[in-house]
């Protein structure tokens, strides 16, 4: 291949940002890149096989550019294109899949006001209108202005909706949640950001409600505990799981995992230690770990509060999971949308390899990665396109990525929640584990993310067998004792429940035999008056946005979903709503049976249970508007 | 010993030849699976694909995105079957065959998947030209097969003007509340930036086949790749460069692979948009390319006189379907001989 680089050269600041990304990992500039060349005639330059080998670096330099200069120019990519030997046309097609990477101008500083389900409830388009008033319409960028803003889905802040993140490029690229937030505080937090990620004092008692319980597990150190600080991890008991699993030995650890029950809470509720084994027991080498903390759920903020409150717990438990299954590099790919989760598994990574516990003799080393906006690189094998510096397109399975994954190696993918009981079933052994909860599928601790129309909103943490009625007494119950309208299990690709399903048991077993989900643990309440067709249509648009597009069913079927969500919402269906339902029904059905990926499976699974369950009714159209033409 | 000292040494002395020509070893047992299709038992060599097998049993399979000569990326789902036992179905293009799998490939969800399919296709994309003269067979051949009615989703959108789904940015995005919005599609205009051929992205089915041509299953050019995501993912050079400011070195072989007419040479595209494209009356000629010595087949498509395109047979041994810009688009100085001027070699004027 002949690297074919034509067009604008990157400015000096463009150029230093990406060199300071590439530079300790490739090398300085080969000489492709103005550096040195063979001595003599100077034909050949030296460099470029080190750096073809990095496509994997292609994501952070992107990022890089985009912190440094507010958007991905063409000088830019030209420049990331030379230095890792990554044909532009490609460079282009994966910068351009990314919310986070925009590859037309865009002013430095941009709020992102998220407009998803739980904000919806809270004011979010009165936030964007005011938004609009002073600031022109969303992503308008007048030559000149410095600040825009733009419509965004989920932030994972719901419990303290309408929420918002300020990114602000230029040498010293930062971000800042701003929730709840007004066009006022807003328009503050974009002309005067501060250094904090997220300065709100009541962030951790909003988060976790529940901080200070003495029968808390997964939560006990939030709020309790410095998650600066890796002494006060110690202290509290941290890393003697992993002491505990090195004197077991990776068999035994694999062995009490199985033990305990524990599956997967990352959504698809795979057993845990069946993965670990069949990755443990793959002959191909290295074996790849990751920990998934993409999320990007409509609705869920559980792993925020874990990666914000006990990072090293997080970390610890990634080093058990690679001494178990074999792995000595574990990749943790971190959702952009988080600044502070950033900042604190930055410092803790930092504090646990000057401890000796990560990197050099530790046996095991994180690297962390910065996802840019993309709801889908949360699939597993989007997830390791992403890292290998692809468009994050979910492969067709099988192969598993137990035995072809992350860089086509055996590969353990595990949720951020399912990590973090981990230590805590090697410190309580395997039977203390599996008495916590229902036992069958159901062993251990779970969160839930109770959000919505509720007292007080949160990640609540319950052992497994707490019905949807006790969730919601743990957050006050429905807000202003109104009565309850529904409940969105699981979120966007999850299930709507009626106020007759406050009985039901939030295990595994009992919501899939009810038709529902745990999902990813979403509780999503809405009282009488909130406007479920409008929440329906929100859903809809968000696949439609969040579509990798690879595949016919959900490229074209999300489109047509949200357009007959649109037309039902406004009262003006195709012909009689009788006939728009039969094509919904059709189109649901094309997508969950002809989808490569879960997100297509999975797109009209609400919208339908709304439907079966009689919670929306679309009212018929006094006239029948047009019919098919 | 030097590698030239060595060469010098078994020239001067080459090793004694064996007394016989040794035997072939056996061949290897070739391992087979067994399944059923449609009820049907069926014997297939292991490695096989759900797609071959059920050819094997001259079961029709609808295939878009599948090229016989490119890595199977089953991505336009028409091919999908029903296996006993499996939450979805699967892609018959590039799932293997397992031994014991009960395979249904006309089973009414699978009647269903294709149907939404080809209406969702048929709905977003001009796919009239998407025919049986291209490699995969017809699309509306397909849609009467299934009883697809693409029109079912509401008039169609307006098309985009000429750059502006290439400058869609990914996000969320807002559409007011109370607009009933008509059905999106790729609509938009040619682009037409070179002598050589045209991109008419409202035909394209997004099916990845010209970006792997282009790529590592051919050419290894890299000038075009999948941009944007979701329904505006399109097919693009870096920042939408017209095709002389990128990589794009005119081999032709993502022409080639096309399977909708979204890519075209510009002869082909100029004499349609004429009404003049007069299919029936062409000839296709093959003949050895005159350039090089590699001696690619090419296939001359002649109306009029006219060499009207050049393509390459995807069974040709020496190409795959693959030429370089001198045998796909080399051939215009025969046009550029006056009418009736003779060559050494030709018959005798009558
Ligand atoms: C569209 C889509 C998005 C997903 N997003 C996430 C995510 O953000 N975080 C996550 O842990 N798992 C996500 N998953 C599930 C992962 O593919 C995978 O099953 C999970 O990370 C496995 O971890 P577990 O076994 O610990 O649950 C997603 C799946 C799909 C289909
Ligand atoms: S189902 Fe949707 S998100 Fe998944 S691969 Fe297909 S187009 Fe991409
Ligand atoms: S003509 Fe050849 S080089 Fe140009 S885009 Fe097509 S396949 Fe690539
Ligand atoms: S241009 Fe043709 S070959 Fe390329 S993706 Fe579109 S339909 Fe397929
Ligand atoms: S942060 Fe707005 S819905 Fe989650
Ligand atoms: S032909 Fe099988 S998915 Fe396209």
């Amino acid at each position: 291949m002949d690297l074919h680089v034509v067009g604008p050269a990157a400015t000096p600041d463009e150029r230093a940002a990406v060199d300071a990304v590439l530079d300790p990992e490739i090398g300085v500039a080969s000489g492709w890149t103005g550096g040195e060349r063979s001595p003599g005639d100077g034909h050949v330059a030296y460099g470029g096989h080190g750096a073809r080998s990095r496509r994997d670096l292609l994501l952070p330099a992107l990022e890089a550019l985009q912190g440094s200069a507010g958007w991905v120019s063409r000088g830019g990519l030209n420049h990331v294109s030379r230095r890792l030997s990554v044909p532009p046309a490609e460079v282009y097609g994966v910068a351009s899949f990314y919310a986070l990477l925009p590859t037309t101008p865009r002013p430095p500083t941009v709020i992102h006001a998220c407009d998803d389900l739980a904000c919806r409830l809270a004011g979010a388009e009165a936030l964007c209108a005011g938004l609009e008033a002073a600031l022109g319409p969303a992503g308008d960028a007048d030559d000149g202005a410095d600040t825009t803003w733009l419509r965004s889905p989920c932030l994972g802040q719901c419990e303290r909706a309408p929420a918002a993140l300020v990114t602000i490029a230029g040498s010293a690229p930062r971000a800042r949640a701003v929730a709840p937030a007004t066009h006022t505080t807003l328009l503050d937090a974009a002309a005067t950001p501060g250094d904090s990620p997220d300065p709100d004092p009541e962030r951790v008692a909003t988060l976790v409600p529940q901080t200070g319980d003495p029968g808390l597990r997964l939560l006990a150190r939030c709020g309790s505990v410095d998650p600066t600080s890796l002494d006060a991890y110690r202290a509290s008991g941290g890393y003697e799981a992993l002491a505990r699993a090195r004197a077991m030995g990776p068999g035994a650890v694999i062995d009490e995992v199985t033990a305990s029950g524990l599956v997967g809470r990352g959504g698809a509720a795979f057993p845990t230690g069946r993965k670990w084994a069949a990755v443990a027991a793959q002959p191909a080498t290295p074996h790849c770990l990751v920990c998934n903390a993409d999320e990007s759920e409509p609705g869920t903020f559980k792993d925020r509060a874990l990666l914000e409150e006990d990072p090293f717990a997080i970390i610890e438990a990634m080093t058990i999971a690679g001494f178990a299954t074999g792995a000595e590099l574990g990749y943790c790919y971190l959702r952009g949308e988080y600044p502070l989760a950033r900042a604190r598994l930055e410092n803790a990574i930092a504090q646990a390899r000057a401890a000796g516990l990560l990197g050099g003799d530790a046996g095991f080393d994180i690297e962390l990665r910065i996802g840019a906006g993309a709801y889908i690189a949360g699939e597993e094998t989007a997830l390791f396109e992403s890292i290998e510096g692809g468009r994050p397109e979910p492969r067709n399975k099988p192969p598993f990525p137990v035995e072809f994954g992350l860089f086509g190696k055996p590969t353990t993918v595990n949720n951020v929640e399912t990590l973090a009981n981990v230590p805590l079933l090697l410190r309580l052994g395997a039977d203390a584990y599996r008495a916590i909860g229902t036992g069958g599928a159901s062993t251990g601790p779970k969160l839930f993310c109770v959000s919505g129309d509720v007292a007080r909103p949160g990640v609540y943490e319950t052992p497994f067998g707490a019905t949807l009625g006790d969730v919601l007494a743990l957050a006050g119950g429905v807000r202003d004792d109104r009565p309850l309208q529904a409940v969105l299990l699981g979120g966007a690709a999850g299930v709507f429940v009626g106020p007759d399903a406050v009985g039901l048991p939030l295990t595994f077993e009992a919501t899939r035999a009810a038709g529902a989900t745990v999902g990813s643990g979403v509780v999503l309440v809405y009282d009488d008056t909130a406007d479920l067709p409008d929440a329906l249509h929100r859903i809809a648009a968000f696949f439609r946005d969040e579509s990798c597009g690879q595949c016919v069913p959900c490229r074209v079927g999300t489109v047509r979903q949200e357009e007959l969500l649109a037309r039902l919402a406004a009262g003006r269906p195709l012909g009689s709503l009788d006939q728009e339902l039969a094509l919904f029904a059709d189109l649901a059905q094309g997508m969950r049976d002809a989808s490569i990926c879960g997100l297509g499976q999975t797109a009209s699974s609400a919208i339908e249970s709304a439907l079966r369950a009689g919670l929306v009714r679309f009212a018929e159209p006094a006239e029948p508007a047009g019919a098919t033409a | 010993m030097t590698a030239q000292q060595d060469l010098d040494r078994i020239f001067r002395e080459p090793p004694a030849r064996p007394s016989r020509v040794p035997e072939a070893p056996p061949p290897p047992a070739r391992e087979v699976v067994e399944l059923t299709i449609d009820g049907t038992p069926v014997t297939v060599p292991a490695g096989s694909t759900i797609l071959e097998a059920a050819r094997g049993l001259g079961i029709d399979t609808p295939t878009l995105c599948y090229g016989e000569t490119l890595t199977p990326v089953n991505v336009c789902r028409v091919c999908v079957v029903e296996v006993a036992g499996a939450r979805v179905l699967a892609p018959a293009c590039s799932r293997k065959v397992e031994p014991g799998m009960d395979v249904r490939t006309d089973s009414e969800r699978v009647r269903l998947a294709r149907r939404m399919v080809l209406e969702l296709l048929g709905s977003s994309v001009e796919v009239d030209l998407a025919g049986p003269a291209l490699p995969d067979g017809s699309i509306a051949g397909y849609l009467e097969r299934y009883d697809a009615d693409p029109t079912r989703f509401g008039p169609p959108a307006a098309a985009a003007a000429a750059g502006d789904r290439d400058a869609r940015q990914p996000g969320h995005h807002h559409a007011p509340a109370g607009d009933a919005p008509a059905a999106a599609t790729v609509d938009q205009p040619v682009k037409v930036d070179n002598d050589l051929y045209v991109r008419d992205y409202s035909r394209c089915i997004l099916c990845y086949k010209c970006v792997e041509a282009c790529g590592t299953d051919a050419q290894n050019t890299f000038a075009i790749a999948v941009a944007g995501r979701g329904f505006d993912a399109r097919i693009s050079t870096e920042f939408a460069v017209p095709l002389p400011e990128s990589a794009c070195v005119y081999c032709g072989n993502c022409i080639q692979v096309c399977p909708t007419g979204a890519l075209m040479f510009r002869s082909e595209h100029e004499l349609r948009e004429a009404g003049a494209w007069d299919e029936p009356s062409q000839t296709v000629t093959d003949t050895i390319c005159p350039y090089c010595g590699v001696g690619c087949t090419l296939s001359l498509h002649v109306q009029d006189e006219r060499i009207v395109k050049v393509m390459s047979p995807l069974d040709s041994g020496v190409t795959h379907g693959n030429l370089c810009v001198k045998g796909r688009f080399g051939t215009e100085f025969v046009q550029l001989l006056p009418k009736g001027t003779r060559l050494p070699g030709d018959p005798p004027a009558a």
